[in-house]
Parts: structure tokens; C-alpha cells; sequence
């Protein structure tokens, strides 16, 4: 997948405003799997330690990228206190297997970390993450 | 008849297809029809008679949560659309 700068630094930026609960949200791919747009969304758990996407936001991103000829690719969340890697809950929710599964881990807040899986039937795989310049 | 939209995760429920039609003038009727088509689709969909925790259903763009849940009334030419929450935690 192909991030671009801005795109990358807005899910840690939405990791930091949400802290200490945990961040969520959504985004979107073109065909040539370049993220296309970051929608940062509500947690409603309001939780440290978990999360689950608005419902209502859920689809009307789904609905915004349709109209822009894109796709939900994906969803990021934060770990403010763990590593960017799945957790065995987000394992065990993780629904979609064509969707990029990125984290954005807090654990050393002047250094976050941002890594992207799949996660398919169970398995974990990571994802290279190739930062571009913005296209804007 | 309503439009149903089936999530990834669900397909293998329903022969793989990504849309289906049945009739039905609710909600419940049309997941009923599925049921009838599909048998084991339901269960996935619903719970003691309530949408379960972490299956959200759209009817024209709204989710039934807050309209009338199960008993939101459909047409023909209704989008139903079934979105899986989107959860984790550590």
C-alpha cells in the first residue's frame, strides 16, 4: 500500500487527540492501493482498551468514498500503550480479509509507530507501508 | 423487492453473492426470506428476536437502530445494506 505523508501523519495526529482513549477510523484506497483519504471517526466505546467504529460515520465514509470511485480499504486504530501490532481481540473482530488493518502505536509518544496488516482467518501478516509525498 | 447488501464475511452464508433479492415488507420478513433460501443466515443476522450487538443494518441510508430495528418497513427498490461493527481492543 502507498500512504501519503499528510494521510499518515492525520491517523497519528487523531492517535494523540483521542488519547488516552483508544482512536479509530476508516480509509479509503484507489484501484492502485494508494490511500486516498483518512476518516478519523468516533470510538464509541470511549475506551482505552478497545474501540468500535460509529456505525453511522462507518457508512457515510463507505457512501463518500463509493461517490469518489474508491474504496473503504481499511481501518486504523491506536494502542497507547502497546505495540503497533493486532491484539488478539482486533485478531479475533478482524471481519474483512481485503481490508489493511493499521496501527498506530502511542507506547513512546514522541515516536509513534504506524504498521499495517491483514489479518486473514486468523493470521497475521504484515504490510510494507510506502510514505509518499502528498499528491496535492 | 428489497435489495439486500451482504458484507464479505457473510457471503459464504448466502452461495458467495454480494446482493440479494427476496421479497418482504420489513425487515424481518426479508431476513426471513434469506433464512428460508439460506438456512444458518439468520442466526448471524439476528438474536432472541433483536439485531445482535455487532451487526448493523441500513434501510435507505439509515441505520434501523433508529428507525423501528427489525420491524423498519421495506419496498421494493429498498437498499438494505448489513455492515459488521468494526471492533477491536487489546
Amino acid at each position: 500500500m502507498e500512504i501519503p505523508h499528510e494521510a499518515r501523519e492525520a491517523m497519528i495526529a487523531h492517535a494523540r487527540f483521542c488519547f488516552p482513549e483508544e482512536a479509530c477510523g476508516l480509509f479509503a484506497m484507489d484501484d492502485a492501493d494508494l490511500v486516498t483519504m483518512v476518516y478519523a471517526l468516533t470510538n464509541t466505546e470511549h475506551s482505552p482498551v478497545a474501540y468500535t467504529v460509529d456505525p453511522t460515520e462507518h457508512f457515510r465514509a463507505m457512501r463518500h468514498a463509493e461517490r469518489n470511485g474508491w474504496r473503504l480499504g481499511g481501518v486504523f486504530h491506536s494502542h497507547t500503550h502497546t505495540a503497533a501490532y493486532p491484539s488478539n481481540t482486533d485478531v479475533a473482530r478482524a471481519l474483512e480479509p481485503e481490508w489493511v488493518y493499521t496501527l498506530v502505536s502511542l507506547q513512546d509518544p514522541d515516536r509513534p509507530e504506524v504498521r499495517s496488516y491483514r489479518i486473514t482467518d486468523g493470521n497475521i501478516s504484515e504490510i510494507e507501508m510506502v510514505v509518499t509525498e502528498s499528491p496535492h | 423487492m428489497p435489495n439486500v447488501h451482504v458484507p464479505t464475511v457473510l457471503r459464504p452464508r448466502v452461495g458467495g453473492a454480494s446482493t440479494v433479492e427476496v421479497p418482504g415488507a420489513s425487515l424481518r420478513e426479508v431476513f426471513d426470506a434469506i433464512e428460508a433460501r439460506h438456512p444458518g443466515f439468520g442466526e448471524s443476522i439476528v438474536e432472541d428476536g433483536e439485531l445482535r450487538r455487532f451487526v448493523n443494518v441500513f434501510v435507505d441510508d439509515e441505520d434501523v437502530r433508529y428507525l423501528d430495528g427489525l420491524d423498519t418497513e421495506v419496498s421494493a427498490g429498498t437498499d438494505v445494506v448489513i455492515l459488521p461493527a468494526v471492533a477491536g481492543g487489546r
